[in-house]
């Protein structure tokens, strides 16, 4: 099914502070906003500054239907991010959604495993929403630093079992997602495996989960340039050849990736 | 209204606004946004004898008002074009123009025989300029002796409206304007993108898998300006215009200069509605001007 694309200034109603380089800011328009799935992203515009001319894509964080609002979990990287990031409430945002394709639907009654890794819990909100809407239900396994990144967790843990690591110990066990028991009984717990994070983290998971052979989609970054197809700047290595992160993902099965680097 | 119609040679624009190779995919991708018929014409990207992959990621880099881009040239190949995409393109009732890329003369003469029977596209864009590929591509726009030889080539095959694309990365782009119009070619396009780098200096390393790549986008428009107004100076076949239009202001001084349409490329990215704008905007310029006609703006800078 297609979705029309639009470009909407988008109204921040909310904005919420994670720590002191994450805030999540939610949306509302004045049009009514089209369906958005699980996985899909924005081109949010940061308004023309030399150095923010393109846009920046950001993660469907959630999206309520009955309220007309979308949210995003922004991390301040650098020029862009820094503006998008820092919006209030009472001002706008210009962005094109939705994006690129959708994590796949586990069947009812099926489990699944929902991993992320820092503000790769971005798109894993909507995802256990949508998972627990067609029936079927998640754990949900988040890693970070340190406690204090490791975000929405009062959130996540509403809707699934929630398992923890960090790096330095401070919260969960210690070490990086797949050092986590969870990982270690793939097979015996769940029907697939969802992951997004950092590359090496994701590969990571993926590895494990083909080992276990449980499915695993992944939610690939990449620089991109238009996010609609147009410029064939946003490319990853699959076993087809190249393909567009920005259409033909972010969502891939792990199984069609030659990781790049 | 004014009018907006201009012709370059057989071809002819209801307004003249195109769009640049390679930042407007296909047409399809734009669909939801506009419609894609109320262009002048749609360049599609590059098409090249065989498949290819394109360059490695990284693939762009963004600079101050503008971006690098290395692509290179990634399509299916012309078959590929002809049997899957181009029955697809006949939906559109504007004009489709094809971008033809190679890397031998003989590849540019393949696409283009190619092309030359495909009855919906009215005129091929002949890419001499393409800065991302290793071998052919840009080598034959930055010499005279080149440039002829290729447009001479493909003119013996190609039978409709030859415009060819040049290299901004030259010495006298007004010399090799000349060289392709002498050439047979019946229009030239210009500035395909500014060969340039960017270094990461916290890796030390460049940011494009392919160190070089090509600029585009705002950063380029008072170069691309100075390009058409030269080569228009020189040239009697029409000129288009290109590099760094984001608005009809922009627009216009590529008319004004000399060219007699333009097209718009990287702005695409940031608003997928911007040839629509500058359309309209083109148009309310000529009705506040007094101005019946865009060609009465066609290289109407005043010098003196
Ligand atoms: C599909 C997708 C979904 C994303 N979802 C989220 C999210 O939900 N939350 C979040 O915090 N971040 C997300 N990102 C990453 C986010 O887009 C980048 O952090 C952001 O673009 C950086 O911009 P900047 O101006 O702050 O940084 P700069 O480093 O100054 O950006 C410079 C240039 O590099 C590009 N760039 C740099 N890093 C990335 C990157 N990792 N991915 C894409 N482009 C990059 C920018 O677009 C820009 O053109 C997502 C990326 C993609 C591709
Ligand atoms: C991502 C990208 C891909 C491009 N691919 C092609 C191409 O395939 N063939 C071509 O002739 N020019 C190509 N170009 C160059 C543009 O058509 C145009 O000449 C250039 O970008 C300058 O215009 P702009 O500043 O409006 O973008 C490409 C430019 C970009 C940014
Ligand atoms: S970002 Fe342009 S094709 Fe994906």
């Amino acid at each position: 099914m297609h979705t029309k694309k639009q470009i909407l200034d988008l109204q921040v109603i909310k904005h919420t502070s994670l720590n002191d380089h994450h805030a999540v800011l939610t949306c509302t328009s004045e049009k009514k906003l089209p369906t958005l799935l699980a996985g899909q992203f924005a081109e949010i515009s940061a308004g023309d500054t030399a150095g923010t001319f393109l846009r920046r894509p950001f993660s469907i964080h959630d999206y309520n239907k009955d309220e007309n609002t979308v949210s995003f979990l922004i991390q301040i990287k650098g020029n862009g991010s820094a503006i998008i990031g820092s919006l209030q409430p009472g001002e706008y945002m210009n962005v094109i959604l939705p994006l690129g394709n959708s994590f796949s639907m586990p069947a009812q009654g099926e489990k699944v495993l929902l991993t992320g890794g820092g503000c790769g819990v971005a798109p894993l909100l909507l995802l256990a929403k949508s998972v627990i809407a067609a029936g079927a239900s998640c754990d949900i396994l988040i890693g970070a630093r340190d406690e204090d990144n490791l975000m929405e967790t009062e959130e996540l843990s509403e809707l699934g079992t929630l398992f923890t690591t960090t790096e330095d110990g401070s919260e969960g066990i210690q070490g990086f997602v797949t050092d986590h028991p969870v990982m270690q009984e793939l097979k015996e717990n769940y029907s697939k495996v969802y992951s997004c994070g950092p590359d090496p983290m994701m590969k990571a998971v993926a590895t494990i989960a083909e080992a276990s052979g449980v499915d695993c989609e992944v939610s690939l970054e990449n620089t991109m340039a238009c996010g609609i197809g147009a410029c064939l700047c946003c490319v990853t290595e699959t076993t087809e050849g190249h393909k567009c992160v920005c259409t033909d993902g972010p969502v891939f099965n792990s199984k069609e990736l030659k990781w790049h680097n | 209204m004014a009018q907006l119609n201009v012709n370059i040679d057989k071809l002819k624009l209801a307004n003249p606004v195109l769009t640049a190779s390679g930042t407007f995919g296909y047409g399809f991708e734009f669909d939801d946004f506009i419609d894609v018929n109320d262009l002048g014409g749609i360049v599609v990207k590059a098409t090249t004898e065989e498949h290819r992959e394109g360059n490695k990621y990284p693939r762009m880099a963004e600079t101050p008002h503008g971006m690098l881009n290395a692509v290179g040239l990634q399509n299916k190949g012309i078959k590929y074009f002809r049997d899957e995409i181009y029955p697809k393109l006949r939906k559109y009732s504007t004009n489709v123009i094809a971008n033809v890329s190679g890397s031998t003369v003989e590849s540019y003469v393949a696409v283009a025989r190619e092309m030359n029977q495909l009855d919906h596209i009215p005129a091929i864009e002949l890419n001499i300029s393409c800065p991302n590929v290793k071998e052919g591509g840009m080598a034959f726009g930055t010499s005279c002796a080149s440039a002829q030889e290729v447009t001479k080539a493909v003119r013996e095959v190609y039978d409709k409206t030859l415009i060819v694309k040049l290299s901004p990365n030259v010495t006298n782009i007004a010399d090799i304007a000349l060289a392709v119009e002498e050439s047979g070619a019946d229009a030239v396009s210009l500035i395909n993108t500014l060969l340039s780098m960017a270094i990461d200096i916290r890796t030390q390393r460049p940011v494009l898998s392919t160190i070089t790549g090509g600029l585009s986008g705002p950063a380029v428009k008072p170069v691309a300006l100075r390009m058409v107004w030269q080569v228009a100076q020189a040239v009697k076949i029409p000129v288009i215009g290109m590099g760094g239009i984001t608005n009809a202001e922009d627009a216009i001084e590529f008319l004004l200069a000399g060219a007699t349409a333009i097209e718009v490329g990287t702005a695409n990215f940031i608003d997928p509605q911007v040839t629509v704008k500058i359309i309209n905007g083109i148009n309310e310029y000529l009705e506040h001007t007094g101005c019946q006609s865009v060609n009465e703006i066609i290289g109407a800078l005043k010098t003196k």
